[in-house]
């Protein structure tokens, strides 16, 4: 927008290829599509008459409501009007006020902050959905909502979750910071970038409006044939994590260009900060997986819009085929969620314990070592299923060898701390939570890996506790470590550091109490997903549910502290509070829209901190190549 | 760093005898069966091995986060070490012997009979001596039972006879539900169209909870059930008063197969 458009009125303002754009076309789009569907006639589709429910209608509703939705933010202009043979330039709202970031902004900077925004929504409605489940679960017997409402809140805490958080690091962060870590102007394709955000808004949104469409019975996983069985409140599942997918796939592909090709002068491999590691592999793990998950998702939409077979036993398919390819991109998927958290933990670590990451090479290896192994494993999902059984020990090994490259990264970790000056800031009090909720994830997925104790945890909640302290316990906290650290960068404010400390001891405590004790039901023979439980369970889900709705009541804090700092105090920040050496923070705050006047010019890693030992000579710089 | 390996030899030797002879073996799922004391020894040797780890890591950062701490507001840097092959390469060979040891450990594990997970139509870990076969039918919600080798009786609830090698057949009628036994320790996911075999060998006479562990639509959490292990003249006088009492559902039921498809899907393509 530029300065005669302030000038306009607003209601003017508003109208033009932007968010208000692209809701309407959006909207329109659903119908269209919602018409055309009705107007398809086939033998195949007969089906629909008994149960009207036309799968087809609403799937087409979803396609053109998307494309609706991009066409009014404007993404279809700039491949329009090269078409058309006009020159266009591909920079899109790089200059100007609040009304870019609603819309098709190719700043790497706005759509970090989109990101950042936009994933917080749907985290705080995962996060609702959560409490309500914990509402539910407060007495054995169904007494809020009734299995039906149950099972479509589970779902879509579920989905919501591993779906959006997927990108809830690489997303605001990765966006936001590789291009200023690696001295580049921008990202190598900024309207991918862009795209990439609106397209996992339109996810989320389609997700919701499952609410109108019935929900769905079959949890995050979508097993067939209970996919092909639901009514059509899964179609919005379907159409969720085929756009979530695309979206991981181009975000990825983005950021490993970038970082291949956008490097600033002599930031060899060996200088590149950790967290570009943690970005690259996960990007790495995006591209390759991906794909498996939405090929897998076009043949459930097939199976139920125009009556295939693929995962129907009776009709020649298999189950095993959906349960193969999802968790070929959902074992992935987990270290989709769990690297970037490796990534910002490392990063942050030195800073506050004024060293240098210890073990740069053996850190990077451990993270390539888990993005290679990931993709070895998935049938650990699979041990009980029936598939493979001779395969049994092969996976239980590739499963347990992950724990080698992790237990580098925490090599790293750990001895990063040795005989450092340690700063307990609020981030780097994250870091250090980071180290014991991970441990517990990771023991109990030792215990996970090995198939005769697998086979009584197996579905049950101690699945449940294992993943949310790997996820919610890695992942979550290393999110909000990285909130605390950058958004001084980010928003040129501070974060207020008492209520910091106030959010990071509610949260820590409640969340060890709220999963802790899940592991003693899920080994007393409380399954997944039960809206009803064994009444001498009652005490201990009680629990679990006050904790739940503390750790709740924590994330309430920290809202309270976004607003109290970013809205109503507004203390500047100064433009690299946290003394670091990396190369972000030596640009202005707020960061100006190149990012640099000329090219950095980098002779160093990003770690150069503290003293050098007295008896020792001081570190080589790094010219070898990095491992991988 | 030798205050550290004092104190992680001290309490790793106070706690891992704690929770490998106390704590492990009273977990569940108990003792009832073959199955079920395999999981809970294989469990206390998985913590056997945890707790030192666990014990010399909390060790560790307790002692880096008080000892190396900032002391006073002035800004100050910690010592610039950057590597040493001298820890990585002794972490890494350690990690890696530990995790081969847990592999073959679970592998020697998993040899006796599957330690009852499902192991599909061809399992490839397998009892010795006389097994008796006992089919798990899951549908939508509820599971029935049939016995092949009295006639095919179906039965709505499910008897074993004590110390009986048994061959458990999961199937189901539509979509993926799990046989659990959480106290015989047996878990095998009932797949359409799939014959999924696990073995058991129950020790002891009891009452015990089945559930279904694998999301299966609306009424889920009520596909629940209770089975017993009795003697084996009791079972033998409650499978023969079965067949007496189904035998006209018998012969109506189609004859038993691995796996059946109670009608034809609608497909188009």
């Amino acid at each position: 927008m530029n300065s005669d458009a302030i000038a306009r009125p607003l209601w003017r303002r508003l109208i033009g290829f932007n968010l208000l754009g692209g809701i309407v076309l959006g909207i329109v789009g659903f119908y269209f599509g919602w018409w055309l569907g009705h107007q398809i006639k086939a033998d195949s589709l007969d089906y629909f008459g008994d149960t009207n429910q036309n799968d087809v209608a609403l799937m087409l509703g979803y396609l053109f409501s998307v494309i609706g939705f991009l066409v009014g933010l404007g993404f279809a202009n700039y491949p329009l009007a090269r078409m058309l043979g006009r020159d266009r330039s591909h920079v899109e709202n790089e200059e100007g006020g609040v009304g870019r970031y609603f819309g098709l902004c190719t700043d790497h900077k706005v759509v970090g902050i989109q990101y950042l925004l936009g994933i917080g929504l749907f985290f705080f409605i995962g996060g609702v959905n959560a409490m309500l489940i914990r509402a539910e679960l407060l007495r054995p017997s169904p007494q809020l909502f009734g299995a039906g409402n149950y099972l479509t809140l589970v779902g879509l805490h579920g989905t919501m979750m591993m779906g959006i958080m997927t990108s809830g690091v690489l997303g605001p962060f990765a966006n936001y910071f590789v291009p200023l870590m690696i001295g580049a102007r921008r990202m190598a394709f900024p309207r991918i970038e862009a795209i990439t955000f609106w397209l996992l808004m339109a996810a989320g949104t389609i997700l919701m409006t499952t609410i109108f469409f019935g929900g769905f019975p079959t949890g995050w996983t979508g097993y067939a044939p209970l996919n092909v069985q639901a009514n059509y409140g899964f179609d919005s599942y379907i159409f969720f994590f085929a756009l979530v997918g695309l979206s991981m796939m181009l975000l990825g592909l983005n950021m490993i260009v970038t970082i291949i090709s956008m490097r600033a002068p002599g930031l060899t491999w060996s200088r590149l900060p950790i967290f570009c590691w943690g970005a690259l592999s996960t990007s790495v793990l995006m591209v390759l997986a991906a794909p498996v998950l939405i090929a897998a998702l076009l043949m459930v939409a097939f199976d139920r819009s125009v009556q295939t077979s693929f995962f129907l036993s009776s009709a020649g398919g298999s189950p095993y085929l959906f349960q193969n390819l999802f968790w070929f991109f959902g074992h992935p998927e987990v270290y989709v969620l769990a690297l970037p958290g490796f990534g910002i933990i490392l990063e942050i670590l030195p800073v506050f314990a004024r060293k240098p990451l210890w073990g740069y090479r053996t850190a990077v290896a451990g993270i390539l070592g888990v993005a290679l192994l990931s993709f070895f494993v998935w049938q650990h999902h699979l041990f009980v299923s029936g598939l493979n059984s001779s395969l049994r020990p092969f996976y239980m090994f590739s499963t347990e060898a992950i724990s080698v490259p992790t237990g580098l990264v925490f090599l790293a970790g750990m001895a990063t701390l040795w005989r450092a000056k340690i700063r307990y800031t609020v981030p780097m009090l994250f870091c250090l939570a980071w180290f014991f909720n991970f441990f517990i994830g990771g023991a109990s997925g030792v215990f996970l890996s090995d198939v005769p104790s697998d086979v009584s945890t197996h579905g049950t909640f101690f699945v449940m506790a294992h993943f949310h302290y790997a996820i919610m316990g890695g992942l979550i906290f290393a999110f909000f470590a990285a909130i605390y650290y950058w958004v001084p960068k980010m928003f040129g404010v501070a974060l207020n550091e008492r209520l910091g400390k106030i959010h990071f001891w509610m949260m820590f405590i409640a969340f060890n109490s709220t999963f802790a004790p899940l592991f003693a039901l899920g080994l007393m023979g409380m399954p997944r997903r039960v809206v009803t439980y064994p009444s001498h369970l009652q005490p201990l889900n009680d629990w679990v549910s006050v904790s739940a709705f503390v750790l709740g009541a924590s994330m309430l804090v920290f809202l309270g502290n976004v607003v109290y700092s970013l809205v109503i105090v507004r203390k500047p920040a100064p433009a690299n509070p946290w003394e670091s050496r990396s190369l972000e923070w030596t640009t202005p705050t707020p960061v100006p829209v190149g990012n640099f006047d000329r090219p950095p010019v980098i002779d160093s890693d990003p770690y150069d901190y503290g003293v050098p030992p007295v008896a020792l000579p001081p570190p080589p710089a790094a010219q070898a190549p990095a491992p991988g | 760093m030798r205050r550290i390996a004092i104190a992680w030899f001290v309490l790793s030797a106070i706690l891992t005898p704690i929770v490998v002879a106390v704590i492990a073996p009273t977990l569940p799922p108990g003792n009832a069966s073959n199955a079920s004391s395999g999981q809970v020894f294989d469990d206390t040797v998985l913590f056997g091995i945890v707790t030192p780890i666990a014990v010399a890591i909390a060790v560790y950062f307790f002692y880096a986060m008080f000892v190396f701490r900032r002391r006073g507001p002035e800004p100050q840097e910690g010592v610039a070490t950057r590597d040493n092959p001298g820890v990585h390469i002794p972490w890494l060979v350690g990690t890696t012997v530990i995790v081969l040891f847990l592999a073959t450990f679970g592998t020697a594990e998993l040899a006796d009979a599957g330690a009852g997970g499902g192991q599909g139509p061809d399992p490839a870990f397998k009892p010795s001596g006389k097994v008796l076969p006992v089919q798990v039918i899951a549908q939508q919600w509820e599971f029935t039972y049939r016995y092949p080798t009295y006639g095919g009786v179906e039965t709505a609830h499910l008897e074993l006879p004590v110390g009986q090698q048994v061959a458990f057949h999961v199937t189901s009628l539509d979509v993926i539900h799990s046989f659990w036994a959480p106290k015989l320790g047996v878990k095998a996911d009932a797949n359409p169209g799939v014959d999924n075999i696990a073995y058991v060998k129950p020790e002891e006479e009891l009452s015990f909870e089945i559930h279904c562990s694998e999301l299966c639509g609306l009424w889920h959490g009520y596909m629940f059930d209770t089975g017993q292990v009795v003697s084996p003249s009791a079972f033998g006088e409650w499978i023969h008063e079965q067949q007496r009492v189904f035998a006209p559902a018998t012969k109506v039921l189609p004859k038993y197969a691995t796996h059946y498809f109670p009608e034809p899907e609608r497909r188009g393509g």
